[in-house]
């Protein structure tokens, strides 16, 4: 697992979760080091989009405890992360631009009533930058490409003092190529930054191939190990309920199949 | 005409609350909020008859009304049986009914009913006016500063969340600021127009322009030329001079989406 600099950045021991009185985690225990790309994978319903909002601090737990950078998820470390939750496309008439948008990942150092300052507007152009969006920073952000809005929404969660980014789904909706550089600009973010990156997704294979390490869950923990292995495990066979070749993308037959069990 | 002192008053109230509606209407447009604003001023109409019927100050009572009915909905809204229209609806009826229960056990033509109900802006005193100016600047003021929180809710009420922002106090805030707003426009177009103020000129500048910061400017300023317009018309044409406003500012959005559609 990776441990680049043995720091521990999300821990997450025995954390139980309830949502209207339905227990939709139990017992999931991980941790994520400093530096590290870790993915998020289970069938639908599995709680994957719930553990990341526990992790961000939105949800409470019932049992356990979740840590950032050492402390419980909140006020204390808001500051330090960045979140990009699920959504399609922000709406077409929401009247800001591009670096409106960003400068709202920045009021979180501002205050109730602070105004943004010249250093603040240099942040702002700073995380355009790193996602290759400067030059679209006056555009009314409704206007953007799937993709380019995505890339928005990164920035956003970047332009505050984020070590920590959590993203949800980050590539639904776009099409393969832009699935691919935006996993490339992740990789290009965690070695410019330093960065600590989350990320659920429900593309398996591509997230498999981007990762440094694997969970898997389905309201419980199936398996936390090396991509390569958790792919291959029986594990997350158990998890989705299905003997499925997640490489193939296909299932196996149960007379004569040829998939290899683990 | 603008020689005589209740013009002049006439006049400075419809300037104040136009630049009121229009500011707070900028996110009553946005957020999607008109029905609870309908919602909101109809309430009020319950609070308005308890005052009249008890000896207190109407206004008073119909804004203490209004700001119960606004946290109420608020709480109740997020109820998992129940969806928020369905409870706005609940809420405005059962104060709408209350209203017109209680001016039904006065007897003798009900003067003050109508004059809340479509709004008496010629009558109003000058200390009427002081305070309709103090409050108008209260909620303004509140509303400007805390601005790029309230926007960046419309943005994402998560992500918002996430950050450390105070995202159920700042809801609660915007519909107390809401409430307060229509009693103080009571007197200019009345408990079943004000919604039309808060709506229209937002809209409006919604049509017309994509960035907030001239959207709050066009808004304002449509809701304040609407006002002195409407008047101006109410005086030479000796008609309701809040009907003449709602329909100088409805005739501005028809001309302004024709405009855009060409």
């Amino acid at each position: 697992m990776n441990e680049r600099n043995g720091k521990v950045a999300v821990e997450v021991r025995g954390v139980s979760v309830e949502l209207g009185g339905r227990s939709v985690l139990h017992d999931i225990d991980f941790r994520v080091h400093e530096g590290g790309f870790v993915g998020i994978v289970g069938p639908n319903g599995a709680g994957k989009t719930t553990l990341l909002r526990t992790i961000v601090g939105l949800v409470s737990v019932i049992r356990g405890r979740v840590e950032v950078f050492g402390r419980p998820p909140g006020q204390n470390t808001s500051h330090a992360i960045g979140y990009v939750p699920q959504r399609q496309s922000i709406a077409r008439n929401f009247p800001a631009t591009v670096g409106d948008v960003v400068m709202m990942g920045r009021l979180r150092h501002l205050g109730l009533m602070g105004f943004p300052s010249r250093k603040d507007w240099q942040r702002v152009d700073d995380s355009l930058s790193l996602v290759g969006m400067l030059d679209r920073r006056d555009r009314a952000v409704g206007r953007l490409s799937g993709g380019e809005q995505r890339r928005v929404m990164l920035a956003q969660a970047l332009c505050a003092s984020t070590r920590l980014l959590v993203l949800d789904e980050p590539t639904v909706g776009l099409d393969l190529p832009a699935e691919h550089e935006f996993y490339a600009l992740l990789r290009k973010l965690i070695r410019e930054l330093t960065l600590t990156i989350v990320a659920v997704s429900h593309d398996l294979v591509a997230l498999a191939g981007e990762t440094d390490e694997l969970i898997c869950i389905n309201h419980r923990m199936h398996i936390h190990g090396n991509a390569e292995d958790v792919i291959h495990s029986h594990a997350i066979r158990e998890a989705y309920c299905c003997e499925f070749d997640f490489l193939a993308g296909e299932l196996a037959h149960h007379e004569g199949h040829d998939h290899a069990e683990l | 005409m603008f020689e005589f002192l209740f013009m002049q008053r006439a006049l400075t109230a419809a300037v104040l609350v136009g630049l009121l509606c229009g500011i707070l209407g900028f996110f009553v447009v946005l957020r999607r909020l008109a029905f609870i604003g309908v919602g909101i001023s109809h309430s009020a109409i319950g609070g308005v008859a308890i005052g009249i019927l008890a000896g207190w100050n109407p206004l008073l009572s119909g804004a203490v009304f209004a700001v119960a009915v606004a946290l109420g909905i608020a709480l109740v809204s997020h109820s998992d049986y129940i969806s928020e229209d369905t409870v706005i609806g609940v809420f405005f009826s059962g104060s709408m009914a209350l209203g017109i229960v209680l001016f039904s056990m006065k007897s003798g033509y009900q003067q003050d009913l109508f004059s809340y109900l479509f709004g008496n802006v010629l009558a109003i005193s000058t200390a009427e006016l002081v305070a309709l100016a103090i409050g108008s600047a209260v909620i303004m003021g509140v509303i400007l500063l805390t601005f790029k929180e309230h926007l960046l809710i419309a943005f994402d009420e998560e992500v918002a969340a996430a950050y450390g922002h105070k995202v159920g106090a700042l809801n609660v805030l915007l519909l107390v600021l809401l409430a307060l707003t229509v009693v103080i426009g009571v007197r200019l177009v009345g408990l079943l127009l004000i919604q039309a103020l808060l709506v229209v000129p937002a809209a409006i500048a919604a049509l017309c322009v994509t960035n907030f910061r001239w959207q709050l400017l066009l808004a304002a300023s449509i809701g304040s030329v609407s006002g002195v317009v409407g008047l101006v018309l109410a005086y030479q044409l000796d008609i309701a001079p809040g009907g003449a406003i709602v329909l100088v500012a409805v005739i501005l959005f028809f001309v302004a989406l024709l405009v855009k559609r060409r």
